[in-house]
């Protein structure tokens, strides 16, 4: 599947508070969530993003609490994948378990605001189509693939318990 | 073929494995599962996806309402609600506002994490257990949701990065310091995925409360988890609270370490992380002259008795300063208790501090204490992110409960030997 859209450039550490305050965890509902995505860190990514654009950061992603309401929100804002050099460790597990592809890829800090990207999920291709590069994400490990292509952490736990209920 | 350390011991215990070894994926075994308030609503939902009736085992699953109650407003109250309802239908372990405090000051003092065990808990800050010797590390609510219906939860081996501390510490320097000192060092992504293993005479000195206290920051540095040894100090908390037997795991001689660290510790004053990352740490005789408008003082970081002692200590028969709020929170009913037993109670009030009941409040910019725009705030919790209290334009400065309670007297950020000498 190839992901097309406008890079939203953020630098390191993006905390999980810059990408949903807490004051929003009294909501769970993704919709409104969204209308909050990104509010701490930049106020005028909502007035920006449109569907399928692209969040590129540089280290350490979503570090911080272990809030799913953010990548819920980064997702129901419209965004198809966010790339970074590194990602917190519950940021990119809860981002997996919901459906939203992260790319880890060391040169994410050359890539620029505004650029246009396309990314193939298979392979990990990222092409600035604005600076005419290409870049390479790392590869997902063999089972984070198995639970991606099952479609996320539900189904593959529902799978499994069928599975054994089965034996 | 190499020994193992702490955490891998326990990881293959719970994974049916004689060893396992970092970057390995397991399927592994957990004993606790834990959500809160503002986690357990979107956990429930998945939960409720998969399609199983109840939860694998009811005595290991617990939810406390904490971080938005007394609840703070109708959405919050409608997402305590929907927990209690689910708790009650499913016979899980749960504790009512009034009867429990803050999960992770909670959790320990009920003897319901115990050394050598598996927990799982959607809160970042879940790590804390490791102060016990047990495997405590934070995911989020899909993961706890497929951890309440199996009992069982996939994970990659983290790496182990050895901390040695050395020497004897300083007066007024607590778990607190030591911790924020090691992530000033070694940055907020210094320990990104890796188990983070305390050992050395100063963390042998070290009392439980302080333990509890650096084990919970090892998420400030990214990892994973933060692991201690036990020793007499843990069997002796552990003895009226434990109620099922536990194994202590040691780690072997020849365990392979990712990183060793080592710091003198004689070496280190009270840190202070100044905004916006707690890896922005000065020494306390670095900090110079900063304003504040707030003192919080509590949290699943420093809201333990021994953290209380400590700021009592320091507010006995002195003045808040008449332009700071300062904002007292034990964190939990028990140690609330044990305040009063002490006369802690009285010392924060007398000296013109508001005694909170046990909540996160304030520390995630809940309630009970948020900061206005341009206020700035002196506080014993974990995170100084913008906006973390309140308002983005408010600043949020971390130290240990004595310089925080010193502050609050002084109307800037300083130490007790200011005040006490």
């Amino acid at each position: 599947m190839n992901l097309k859209g406008k890079v939203h450039k953020y630098g390191a550490n993006v905390d999980t508070d810059a990408i949903i305050p807490a004051r929003y965890l009294n909501i769970s509902e993704p919709g409104e969530l969204s209308k909050h995505c990104m509010e701490g860190i930049d106020g005028e990514f909502l007035k920006r993003v449109k569907p399928g654009d692209i969040i590129v950061a540089t280290t350490n992603f979503g570090c911080g609490s272990s809030r799913e309401h953010a990548p819920i929100a980064i997702k129901a804002a419209g965004i198809s994948c966010v790339i970074a050099q590194s990602f917190a460790r519950i940021f990119f597990r809860n981002a997996i378990n919901i459906g939203l592809p992260l790319l880890e890829c060391a040169q994410a800090n050359e890539i620029e605001q505004d650029d246009e990207l396309e990314v193939a999920l298979e392979n990990g291709e990222i092409s600035d189509i604005t600076r005419n590069k290409v870049f390479k994400a790392e590869p997902y490990p063999d089972f984070m693939l198995q639970l991606i292509s099952t479609g996320g952490l539900i189904e593959y736990t529902r799978k499994n318990i069928e599975a054994r209920g089965s034996q | 073929m190499t020994g193992s350390t702490i955490s891998e011991k326990i990881l293959a215990a719970h994974s049916g494995k004689d060893k396992v070894s970092p970057g390995e994926f397991l399927n592994v075994r957990v004993d606790l599962v834990m959500a809160n308030d503002i986690t357990a609503p979107i956990a429930i939902r998945e939960f409720e996806r998969i399609g199983v009736k109840s939860v694998f085992d009811p005595k290991r699953v617990v939810m406390v309402p904490d971080h938005f109650v007394p609840n703070k407003d109708i959405p919050s109250a409608e997402q305590a609600k929907l927990m209690r309802e689910f708790a009650w239908e499913q016979g899980v372990i749960y504790f009512e506002v009034g009867s429990g405090g803050i999960e992770h000051v909670l959790l320990p003092e009920k003897g319901l994490v115990l050394p050598g065990e598996v927990v799982v808990g959607a809160d970042s800050h879940t790590c804390t257990y490791g102060a016990l010797g047990a495997f405590a590390t934070g995911m989020g609510s899909t993961d706890i949701a497929c951890a309440m219906a199996t009992g069982e939860i996939w994970m990659k081996v983290p790496p182990t990065i050895k901390l040695v501390y050395h020497g004897r510490a300083k007066k007024w320097v607590s778990g607190k310091d030591l911790i924020l000192y090691t992530i000033g060092n070694i940055g907020v992504d210094g320990a990104l995925y890796a188990t983070m293993e305390f050992c050395g005479e100063a963390i042998d000195a070290l009392s439980m409360d302080s333990r509890f206290t650096m084990a919970n920051m090892a998420v400030e540095a990214g990892a994973k988890a933060g692991i201690f040894r036990i020793d007499n100090k843990t069997r002796a908390y552990l003895k009226e609270r434990a109620r099922r037997p536990y194994q202590a795991y040691e780690p072997d001689e020849d365990a392979h370490y990712e990183k060793i660290i080592e710091y003198d510790v004689s070496q280190i004053e009270p840190q202070v992380a100044f905004p916006h990352l707690p890896s922005n740490t000065k020494p306390i005789s670095d900090v110079g002259e900063v304003r504040i408008d707030q003192a919080v003082i509590g949290s699943c970081t420093n809201g333990r008795i021994d953290d209380l002692q400590t700021a009592a200590d320091v507010l006995k028969w002195m003045k808040v300063h008449p332009e700071v709020r300062c904002i007292v929170i034990p964190g939990s009913q028990e140690v609330y208790l044990e305040a009063l037993r002490r006369g802690l109670i009285e010392i924060f009030v007398r000296a013109g501090a508001v005694v909170s009941p046990p909540t996160c409040g304030p520390c995630l910019g809940g309630h009970m204490g948020v900061l206005g725009d341009g206020e700035r705030a002196i506080s014993t919790t974990n995170r100084n992110f913008v906006g973390r209290m309140g308002s983005p334009d408010s600043e949020v400065y971390l130290s240990n409960p004595a310089i925080a309670a010193a502050s609050a007297i002084l109307g800037r950020i300083g130490s007790p030997e200011e005040i006490v000498g």
